[in-house]
């Protein structure tokens, strides 16, 4: 059904003509056939966001409506892809157009001349339902591709063969009552639905990310949500990006949403060489990527959120831990203040339209561990990682705000810390996770019983630390007693030798979770032991220059395979040192 | 000449041959016009207008309905009317006509001669709202620009295809700073082609001659291209001024083969008369009055740097922005520092110190700085020198804070040699002269020399083999 564009202004288009159309249809504006979007209707027109420039389009062109929502296409081949916000495939469209995206290009967002080959492991007869694993295929070296029975179908498994197939060819079919409908590799998801599920589960699992800061005091779950809001320039992105490369997520969804094309660049560039440290493979065969920089169509931006997380939850359907890194939703909600304003909408507050706290929240309730609609009950995650950029840094701002309130990791960034190249820049007082007494059963169980103390221990004295420092400013650090300095001195070997860790080294980009465990225990260690010798007379500076001290400045660079042997001997050495500075009397 | 396919030559006009002269202007706001009873316009088609008195403008369509468009005016609406100012819609989007022939000229902020020198005559008229790049073809920047500035080589690593800001305030010397690193720019080793896109938005004409005179006193200047809207031009060419030098600089770059170095100043008076258009539109405000899109538009500004996998050319672009009343949290520098990778920020206080370039590093950043240093692009030790000077100079900061408040006695034998060593750092290490052109390795040993005060324990952003590489004498003893 064809109607025609009666108003353009950048974006936003006004269609008369459609008179069945439905809100969020995806429609195809002008000769060229812009994809679009239904976010209006008023009586005889109707309003669509256009996810391409508009430029050229005049009043009287044709629009033409396809009757269907904005889908994703899911099944084999996602993984190690790149996307724009509509999910067209970014190489293929390089390879069609050239090195810009001209208007009006598509192109298939799986690949369909590509044979998988596929490996039924359901039977003919079965009963099946939504989520129920027909077979599978070996997407990638690191991930088997689960196909399951879409959301929506249910019956009696009538045919099914494993075979060699592209994904338009039918793998068999379900009968119910008197219709079959065919099954194939692939489904469509409408993005803006969340897929469903059975039951959520409460998030009592880390996601270890192998960042000191973030394991050991601010932890997330799997399934979790988390925000990172700063001011640019304080690590958003390289704190993003680490996650993606070192969480021990199965499956990692990375959303660039109105960010730095160079950025996905590096991304691109970057993880085909780096190894997974459990299966060795690299790195981009368990990720898919979504690029919408922040020179393209804004439209398409406002979409890519939507179109990471269905990604995320597909696999999460077939049982994988996944984990969505979203950079940046302050993009996401501008994108939606732009098509709101040019909607003459009234705003809310600074301008973004009054519905961006439920948008927010119901992005975020996307996230979960749970029990997927399966008949077998397994179990999967999605963890939503989300960067927030707040004008100026100040977090007092709308989007940021309506983050805060549903997202239960607060990683907040410093500038201060970034300005004195302290990354990763994540602020030990002001962040928060709401995971930890969910988590420190397994912390207990898996790791150490003493992990949750230690964890007290090295935030007291961060905090201790804080106070001090507020004395330190009125008298200086000359008046402080022994004792004080002596506290002063192991907060900053926390700040200096635990907290900060460079992304850029090999060693130290990634910490397993047992080391994190032994650096702590060794600094808390340390610190005791210079409390105690400080009370026999010792001073501080003494015990600065002790020549073990260089060694635990240099613990991050342990490999992990002599973790035992070196922590042990450092310990010991820990001992023997301090004893012998106040064997050697006070003085 | 063949265009390789960086952008679709215009499309030929779609709705009549002949253009109809329209003498239907319903009303004059500002910089816009709307014109009533038209066959339909394209959105963002340029149109034509003529004055009573024979003048002409050109315009570009905002918003187009049925039978109705809004044109902004590029140039002043004095001397409109009603009835006697015609309006012709040409049918096409805006371009610029390109070669070769664009090296060692001077434009408008509308791309017509200034310099008295012919239009340019070529086949090829490119769009200058270009596509966007796609994120596949990207290159990664990684080729490391020596610019011979200590504070930029090695604490704030420019890169080719980069952009980098420089983050200035009314008063400070940021047109010496960046006519400095244009002048100095070089890669190590290379002689490849190069080229100078400049475009100035409302900035004085003091200010353009004093960059075209820096460009001919190196010789730089047949190889540059100008773009000038002084400040007595009219407003609103500025919003094209920027596209049309990135449209220039991506034909010198993507078909010319050529490494081109866009300056775009002064980015403040592009974003205002953004302000001014969408202001005469009655749109809702963002922040302070800018459009709500105004990060959307600045990303289509600085997306354009770039290098293509398989192209030789390159684009890197230096903005400068002056920030009002040096506030970094105004939208514009605010937007500008999400969008561009880092910033180099001027400093009043260096400034007022004397100190020339007043770089503070503390707040400058480079965010592709990684990819251009190391071993084999500078030196192995760069990474772990660079840190360390950030932590010593922020530390240092914050003792001269403390002892102004509780005196340098009270300060740790520790801490004073912070003291010391910030001063040292400001004076010899970011002071330098405006012809003094340092190569990494000097500036690394400038560096060196510095942190050399400290001892061992104090270094730890570097490791133990290049301190004992490199270190330039023993500590300073008594720490």
């Amino acid at each position: 059904m064809a109607g025609i564009v009666a108003r353009v202004s950048g974006p936003v288009v006004i269609a008369e003509g459609l008179e069945e159309a439905r809100m969020y249809d995806v429609v195809r504006v002008g000769s060229l056939g812009l994809v679009g979007e239904i976010i209006r209707l008023v009586a005889g027109t109707a309003t669509v966001q256009v996810y391409e420039d508009t430029t050229g389009l005049r009043p009287g062109d044709p629009v033409e409506n396809t009757g269907a929502a904005l889908s994703v296409e899911l099944g084999p081949g996602l993984l190690t892809s790149i996307y724009d916000g509509v999910q067209r495939p970014l190489d293929v469209i390089q390879k069609g157009v050239g090195d810009f995206i001209t208007r009006g290009t598509v192109a298939p967002p799986l690949d369909e001349k590509r044979k998988w080959p596929f490996v039924a492991t359901a039977k003919v007869g079965d009963e099946v339902g939504p989520g129920t694993i027909l077979g599978t295929v070996q997407e990638t070296d690191l991930i088997l591709h689960k196909v399951l029975v879409p959301p929506g179908v249910a019956g009696t498994l009538k045919t099914l063969a494993s075979g060699t197939y592209t994904i338009r060819d039918p793998i068999g079919s379900v009968q119910s009552g008197t219709t079959s409908a065919p099954l194939f590799l692939a489904h469509k998801w409408v993005v803006r639905i969340p897929r469903p599920v059975g039951q959520k589960l409460p998030p009592d699992i880390p996601l270890v990310t192998g960042q000191r800061v973030i394991d050991s005091f601010y932890p997330i779950a799997k399934g979790g949500t988390a925000c990172i809001p700063g001011p640019f320039g304080s690590g958003k992105t390289v704190s993003q990006q680490q996650l993606a490369k070192w969480s021990d997520a199965d499956v990692v969804v990375y959303v660039g949403c109105g960010e730095r094309g160079n950025e996905m660049t590096e991304v691109l560039a970057t993880f085909p060489n780096l190894v997974d440290p459990k299966s060795k493979k690299p790195l981009m065969q368990r990720t898919v990527l979504i690029a919408n920089t922040s020179n393209m169509p804004v439209a398409a931006r406002e979409a890519s959120v939507y179109t990471g997380i269905t990604i995320a939850e597909y696999y999460r359907d077939m049982g994988y831990d996944v984990a969505l890194m979203a950079d940046s939703t302050s993009r996401w909600a501008e994108a939606m203040r732009e098509i709101s304003g040019r909607l003459e909408e009234m705003p809310g507050e600074e301008g973004y339209p009054a519905y961006l706290g439920r948008r927010v929240a119901e992005f975020y309730e996307r996230a979960g561990r749970v029990v997927t609609l399966s008949p077998d009950g397994r179990r999967g995650s999605v963890t939503v990682v989300g960067a927030v950029s707040p004008p100026g840094g100040d977090t007092s701002e709308p989007v940021s705000q309506n983050t805060l309130r549903v997202a239960r990791v607060f990683w907040a960034l410093d500038a201060s810390l970034a300005s004195r190249r302290h990354f990763p820049s994540i602020n030990w007082l002001q962040s928060y996770s709401l995971y930890v007494q969910d988590l420190a059963p397994w912390y207990r169980e898996r790791l150490s019983g003493e992990f949750v103390a230690l964890r007290q221990r090295a935030l007291g004295i961060l905090q201790k630390e804080a106070e001090l420092q507020e004395i330190v400013q009125l008298v200086g650090v000359d008046a402080l007693p022994e004792r004080e300095k002596a506290t002063l001195d192991v907060a900053r070997m926390l700040r200096e030798d635990y907290l900060q860790q460079s992304a850029y080294d090999p060693v130290d980009t990634f910490t397993s979770i047992q080391k994190q465990l032994r650096m702590l225990r060794a600094i808390v260690a340390f610190g005791d032991r210079e409390q105690e010798a400080v009370e026999k007379g010792a001073t501080v500076q003494q015990l600065q220059r002790l020549p073990v001290r260089t060694k635990l400045s240099r613990m991050k660079w342990i490999p992990e395979a002599e973790l035992a042997s070196q922590f042990d001997a450092l310990e010991l050495e820990v001992d023997s040192a301090v004893a012998s500075v106040t064997a050697g009397g006070a003085g | 000449m063949a265009a390789k396919g960086a952008r679709t030559p215009k499309a030929s006009p779609a709705v009549a041959d002949v253009p109809i002269d329209y003498r239907t202007i319903d009303r004059v706001t500002g910089p816009l016009l709307f014109v009533r009873e038209i066959d339909n316009a394209a959105y963002g088609e340029i149109v034509e207008i003529t004055l009573p008195s024979g003048e002409r403008r050109q315009g570009q369509v905002l918003d187009s309905r049925k039978g109705l468009a809004i044109v902004q005016v590029f140039g002043p609406t004095m001397g409109f009317n009603l009835e006697r100012t015609s309006v012709k819609f040409l049918g096409e989007v805006a371009t610029l006509a390109v070669s070769n022939e664009l090296l060692g000229r001077v434009f408008t902020g509308l791309g017509e001669p200034r310099d008295g020198g012919p239009k340019i005559v070529s086949s090829t008229r490119l769009e200058i709202v270009g596509n966007a790049m796609n994120p596949y073809s990207r290159e990664e920047p990684s080729e490391f620009i020596q610019t011979g500035i200590s504070t930029i080589d090695v604490n704030n690593t420019l890169v080719r295809g980069q952009k980098l800001p420089l983050f200035s305030g009314a008063g400070l010397p940021h047109n010496q700073v960046a006519a400095q690193i244009v002048r100095q720019a070089k890669l190590r080793n290379s002689s490849e082609g190069f080229a100078v896109v400049f475009a100035a938005m409302g900035i004085t004409s003091e200010e353009a001659n004093f960059f075209l005179k820096e460009f001919e006193a190196t010789g730089a200047l047949e190889r540059t291209v100008a773009f000038l809207n002084l400040s007595s031009d009219p407003s609103m060419e500025r919003v094209v001024t920027p596209r049309m030098a990135l449209t220039a600089a991506e034909y010198l770059a993507y078909e010319e083969d050529l490494h081109v170095l866009v300056v775009l100043t002064d980015m403040t008076s592009y974003c205002e008369a953004l302000r001014e258009v969408s202001a005469a539109r009655e749109e809702v405000p963002g922040r302070r009055g800018y459009p709500g899109y105004l990060y959307t538009d600045l990303a289509t500004i600085y997306e354009r740097a770039g290098k293509i996998h398989g192209r030789k050319g390159s684009i890197t672009q230096l903005p400068i922005l002056t920030m009002p009343a040096d506030d970094v949290t105004h939208p514009i520098p605010d937007l500008t520092g999400y969008i561009t990778e880092g910033q180099m920020y001027l400093s009043r206080d260096l400034q007022r110190k004397g100190i020339y370039p007043p770089i503070d590093i503390l707040p400058s950043l480079s965010r592709l700085m990684g990819q251009g240093i190391g071993k084999d692009r500078t030196r192995d030790d760069h990474r772990g020198v660079s840190d360390q000077l950030f932590s010593a100079y922020a530390t240092g900061k914050d003792q001269r804070a403390l002892s102004a408040i509780v005196g340098e006695e009270a300060l740790s034998a520790v801490d004073r040699l912070y003291l010391k060593v910030a001063d040292r750092f400001e004076r010899e290490f970011v002071a330098q002269r405006a012809d003094e052109d340092r190569t990494i390795d000097e500036s690394l040993r400038i560096a060196w020399e510095i942190l050399s005060d400290f001892p061992d324990a104090e270094l730890k952003r570097i490791r133990p083999e290049f301190l004992q590489q490199y270190r330039a004498h023993p500590p300073v003893p008594g720490v």
